[in-house]
């Protein structure tokens, strides 16, 4: 998008416009693909929206992540997404031999940024992810709450539009989780994305998201769709106290105890 | 506090095999020509001092040549393989079967297709740490976890890019492993190259000094060569330990 300044900067956005549009997705897998991980699956994602998908494990979850990044093809079906993606695999996926920064400065460099630019432009934003001086740190002597920190810095970096988050906590201890999920939130209100998480957690769903949609077991397809109208960002001491927030929660375990 | 008890235990070893050693050969049943003891070995090894360092520093450079071959050689042919397939699926067999003929046999046709000089050696200790170091490189690239090619994948980097900051990184410790390998066994391809023939280098003073019944000199460089390998062995782990820290700390989390 070009900015002239002299030209109005604000450019007229069409009303409610899919970022992500899935259409009867199916997706199987397994010799002779007798494995049915999600079928008839129709989701969208608004712009600046955050969905999240909870669902029971196994229930292609993950599958539906990585279709959106395209590391999947559907077997039926069609996936469209606006944007660019930056995709957040479950674990951290740091890379051992490379210190923090150079691991946050990764997917710059896949942009074809020199080595140091990336570092420099990594480093710039290590204070606000609260990991000033751990620069040259190795994963290996992070706490899980920092490299999960670094593994979103590197996913954030490339400015793509369209975040597709992998239960981004649920390797964490529910301490780390809590603040992480603060944290996430007071960054998503400053910096809004399209967001798309996936987590089996419906606390966290209600939490942080704007729509939950709950999935059937497998074959997975989308059974509710719950509108969350609270204000973002939702402090977790705060939404336990908030009566709306606990019927949300109770409503979706309802939707996930009726599947299973 | 690991350090210590371990090296204590390495001396003490060593100690008991020479005492050992020395017992034997002081038997009166023994022949000072069949066997030299450790201390015949030693008075050799500080009388005959610069005849056996100049012909160490022979076998020396043809066995650090001869692996350096082996190193480029061993790891471009493994990139290729793992970047492309077919080369992958016609080459393994060739690389198996290289490994397959004796070097022994191999040697006295080296030299006559060579000629006399360091040609053959290089070939012979090239032919020998070529196939470790390919199979570990190979192996180590190939073993790469999948949850990181499907990371880069989703950051859009280029086939050269997972190459060069994730695969090659990951199969470095690997890599490693077949120079330890192949630094061990060096030395050996060095002195069958030297007994085909040569007129220089330690295995060559060892065939030459046992054929003389000079046998506490073939003993003394015995230990030479013995102490090249080890020596060896000793640089490819601290060169590990320098510049893949990282395994290590994986190994203890």
């Amino acid at each position: 998008m070009q900015v002239h300044p002299e030209a109005p900067v604000q450019e007229p956005r069409p009303v409610q416009r899919s970022e992500i549009a899935l259409d009867g997705v199916e997706r199987r897998f397994g010799r002779r693909s007798t494995v049915v991980a999600l079928r008839g699956l129709d989701l969208r994602v608004e712009a600046g929206e955050v969905l999240a998908v909870v669902g029971p494990s196994g229930c292609g979850k993950s599958t539906l992540l990585e279709l959106v990044a395209g590391l999947q093809q559907p077997d039926a079906g069609s996936v469209s997404v606006t944007g660019a993606t930056a995709y957040m695999p479950q674990r951290d996926l740091l890379l051992p031999w490379r210190d923090a920064l150079g691991n946050a400065a990764l997917a710059l460099e896949c942009q074809g940024l020199g080595r140091r630019d990336a570092r420099e432009r990594a480093g710039a934003l290590f204070a606000r992810f609260g990991l000033a001086e751990f620069e040259r740190a190795r994963p290996s002597e992070l706490s899980g709450g920092m490299r999960q920190r670094v593994a979103f810095l590197r996913t954030l970096l490339p400015g793509r539009p369209v975040l597709l988050l992998d239960e981004p906590f649920g390797a964490l201890d529910s301490i780390t989780r809590t603040s992480m999920q603060g944290w996430l939130a007071g960054a998503l209100a400053a910096e809004p994305r399209t967001v798309l998480l996936v987590t089996h957690d419906v606390e966290e769903a209600v939490l942080l998201a704007d729509r939950v949609a709950v999935l059937s077991p497998r074959p997975g397809r989308v059974v509710a769709e719950l509108d969350v109208r609270l204000a973002r960002p939702r402090r977790r001491r705060d939404a336990l106290g908030d009566p709306a927030f606990v019927e949300l929660v109770r409503r979706a375990l309802d939707v996930l105890a009726v599947g299973a | 506090m690991r350090t210590f008890p371990r090296v204590a235990l390495a001396t003490l070893l060593l100690a008991l095999v020479l005492a050992a050693w020395q017992g034997v050969a002081s038997l009166d049943s023994v022949d000072d020509l069949t066997l030299a003891s450790p201390a015949e070995t030693a008075t050799a090894l500080s009388d005959d001092w610069s005849l056996l360092m100049d012909n160490a520093w022979v076998t020396l450079e043809e066995v650090l040549l001869g692996l350096a071959i082996a190193v480029v050689a061993g790891a471009v042919l493994a990139v290729a393989m793992h970047l492309w397939q077919p080369l992958r699926d016609a080459a393994y067999p060739l690389l198996i079967a290289s490994q397959a003929i004796p070097i022994v046999v191999l040697a006295p046709i080296f030299v006559l297709a060579f000629d006399y000089g360091m040609g053959p050696k290089l070939a012979i200790v090239a032919l020998i740490c070529f196939f470790p170091i390919t199979v570990n490189v190979l192996d180590g690239l190939r073993s790469t976890p999948a949850e990181l090619l499907k990371l880069m994948r989703s950051l859009g980097a280029s086939r050269l890019q997972t190459l060069r900051k994730v695969e090659l990184p990951a199969a470095l410790p690997s890599f490693f492993t077949g120079l330890r390998v192949a630094a061990s066994v060096s030395v050996i391809g060095a002195v069958f190259g030297e007994w085909a023939g040569a007129d220089e280098g330690l295995g060559r003073l060892v065939l030459l000094a046992n054929n003389q019944l000079q046998t506490p000199r073939a003993y003394a460089g015995i230990v030479l060569l013995t102490l090249m390998a080890v020596a060896l062995f000793a640089l490819a782990t601290i060169a590990d330990r320098l510049l893949c820290p990282w395994n290590r700390e994986e190994a203890k989390a």
